[in-house]
């Protein structure tokens, strides 16, 4: 059985369907990745998921719970974690209080572990506990986020455009990191506009376009595929890198 | 002036404005976590005043006189009596509209401040109440400074209380969570902070520190009135506001710095003037640092 099974969800803005009736899966440990273009549902997709917008229509079961329309706090304490789009950092608080947080629902001896395990991943943080997270840098602020997100110890972890507005080569350091997270057996959706990074780290993905699914694939399917290549890797058959 | 009325005028001032600290607590707090002017505040600080008059009599019916044992208890009961009500206040005037206008939530508030101080005026009836006598009126010289020891308690039981709640935000992990909720509501429901909760919880905590400051003041000046939510409500939104609001601490520096700028202004000017003196001067801090006296300017989202 899958980990995350979404069927038929669709999203409605106001007048606004961003998201008409999509079908995804996500396995147990598995990367899978959400492409398309901007305004294609991708982040409603995943504040849907997360709970932070509550579905027109269809389901999301995570497990063997349905959680369609739950509060996003149940969602986040059934496993499911997402590192939104622009960080959201809590800036008037500390790294330490920042990371704490995401340790929120855990007991404390729990949240201790937790925290020597992700300052073990985030070694810089460990000497800046006490600096405000609001004076930190974009990369930092991206790679605080993600270790909030592992402090709720996630079986699902969602990021959505993590490497937006980043130099490519903090990009780099973030998509390293998740590689490793990947690797150590959580499952992750991803969303990314950089469609080749993305598939890099991937094993499957999911192509958007205008609230519905286009195309689904392995990895090296999708970077093979003509259409993918023309509308979001920006080059034709045989061009270099 | 003398030296000596200097100081006086300064003492009294901060007595009086631990008060408006304490009301203006239950208007910053709110404000922190949903960018709203909860102008119900000045209401739940009447409410609260009154339920202590009508405590204090009935602990005095049963022969309960002790001062400080009533004082506490009166306290306690009337500070959770108005906690409740100022949870309702949040259920009716501000959840229904939570993703209205901002200005819709904040013409509700106004509408809850005028409903609570109307009900308070038809249950008692216009005419002021007398708070009983806590303490022994004999008055405590202070080096050139002349207190009643009632204003002493009060002093230290508002500093004492606001401090408690500063460090409630601070240190606790509800206190993380509020701040959390505070600075960005979304991220901390992604936490799996019932952030629905925590709002209700502001709200409650706002109300009991408005009811503390209600029946301090009864303590203190010995009457309430059916329209002292009007006027403790305002100052005390202009200490919040000049104090930087949003901010917990501020609220015990602007709460102090309206506290002696009114008892200055009646010392200079015809009571009359009160009022204005006190508005001028917030006008004249905001022109020089709109955010407030301890309000800060923060790096958030880079």
């Amino acid at each position: 059985m899958s980990l995350l099974r979404v069927s038929d969800l669709r999203v409605r803005y106001g007048a606004i369907q961003a998201v008409r009736g999509i079908s995804f899966q996500v396995e147990e440990g598995e990367c899978v990745t959400i492409l398309g273009a901007n305004g294609a549902g991708k982040s409603s997709t995943l504040r849907a998921v997360a709970g932070l917008h509550r579905p027109s229509g269809g389901s999301v079961t995570f497990g063997s719970q349905v959680v369609t329309g739950e509060p996003a706090h149940r969602i986040a304490r059934s496993g499911i974690s997402l590192v939104p789009e622009g960080r959201q950092v809590f800036g008037t608080l500390t790294i330490r209080e920042n990371l704490e947080l995401g340790g929120y629902v855990q007991s404390a001896s729990a949240n201790g572990e937790a925290l020597e395990r992700v300052l073990g991943i985030f070694p810089a943080f460990r000497q800046r506990l006490g600096a405000l997270a609001g004076t930190l840098s974009g990369g930092e602020q991206q790679m605080l986020a993600l270790g909030r997100a592992l402090m709720t110890r996630p079986r699902l972890l969602m990021m959505d455009e993590p490497s937006l507005g980043l130099a490519p080569i903090v990009a780099n350091q973030i998509f390293g990191i998740l590689t490793e997270i990947v690797g150590s057996g959580i499952a992750v959706l991803l969303v990314e506009q950089n469609v080749h990074r993305a598939l890099q780290v991937a094993s499957r993905g999911y192509v958007l376009e205008l609230g519905e699914v286009v195309l689904e694939g392995t990895a090296a399917s999708l970077l093979a595929d003509d259409h993918v290549r023309l509308a979001y890797l920006g080059h034709g058959m045989g061009e270099a890198e | 002036m003398s030296l000596q009325e200097l100081l006086q005028q300064i003492a009294n001032g901060l007595v009086v404005g631990s008060v408006y600290g304490l009301i203006a607590l239950g208007y910053t707090m709110v404000y922190g976590i949903v960018r709203l002017i909860n102008f119900a505040q000045g209401g739940l600080y009447e409410v609260g005043a009154y339920l202590g008059v009508f405590f204090f009599t009935l602990m005095g019916k049963f022969g309960l006189q002790y001062p400080i044992p009533a004082v506490l208890i009166t306290l306690v009961i009337s500070m959770t009596l108005t906690g409740a009500l100022a949870f309702v206040v949040e259920r009716v005037a501000y959840r229904p509209l939570r993703n209205a206008p901002l200005l819709a939530p904040l013409v509700s508030s106004l509408a809850m401040f005028f409903l609570l101080i109307s009900v308070v005026q038809v249950v008692t009836g216009a005419e002021p109440l007398t708070y009983p006598s806590v303490l022994s009126p004999a008055p405590l010289h202070l080096g050139p400074i002349v207190l009643s020891p009632t204003s002493l308690i009060i002093f230290f039981a508002a500093i004492l209380l606001m401090v408690g709640m500063q460090q409630f935000v601070r240190r606790t992990k509800v206190g993380k969570a509020m701040r959390a909720t505070a600075a960005n509501r979304e991220a901390a429901a992604l936490m799996g902070i019932n952030t629905t909760r925590i709002v209700s919880l502001t709200f409650v905590l706002g109300g009991a520190m408005g009811a503390a400051a209600g029946i301090l003041y009864g303590v203190n000046y010995g009457t309430v009135t059916y329209d002292m939510g009007e006027f403790g409500g305002l100052v005390a939104f202009t200490a919040a506001v000049m104090g930087g609001i949003g901010n917990v601490p501020g609220a015990l520096v602007g709460g102090l710095t309206v506290g002696v700028l009114s008892s200055f202004a009646s010392t200079f000017l015809p009571n009359q003037w009160n009022e204005a003196i006190v508005f001028a001067i917030l006008i004249l801090i905001l022109a020089i640092r709109p955010q407030g006296i301890l309000g800060e300017r923060v790096a958030e989202r880079a």
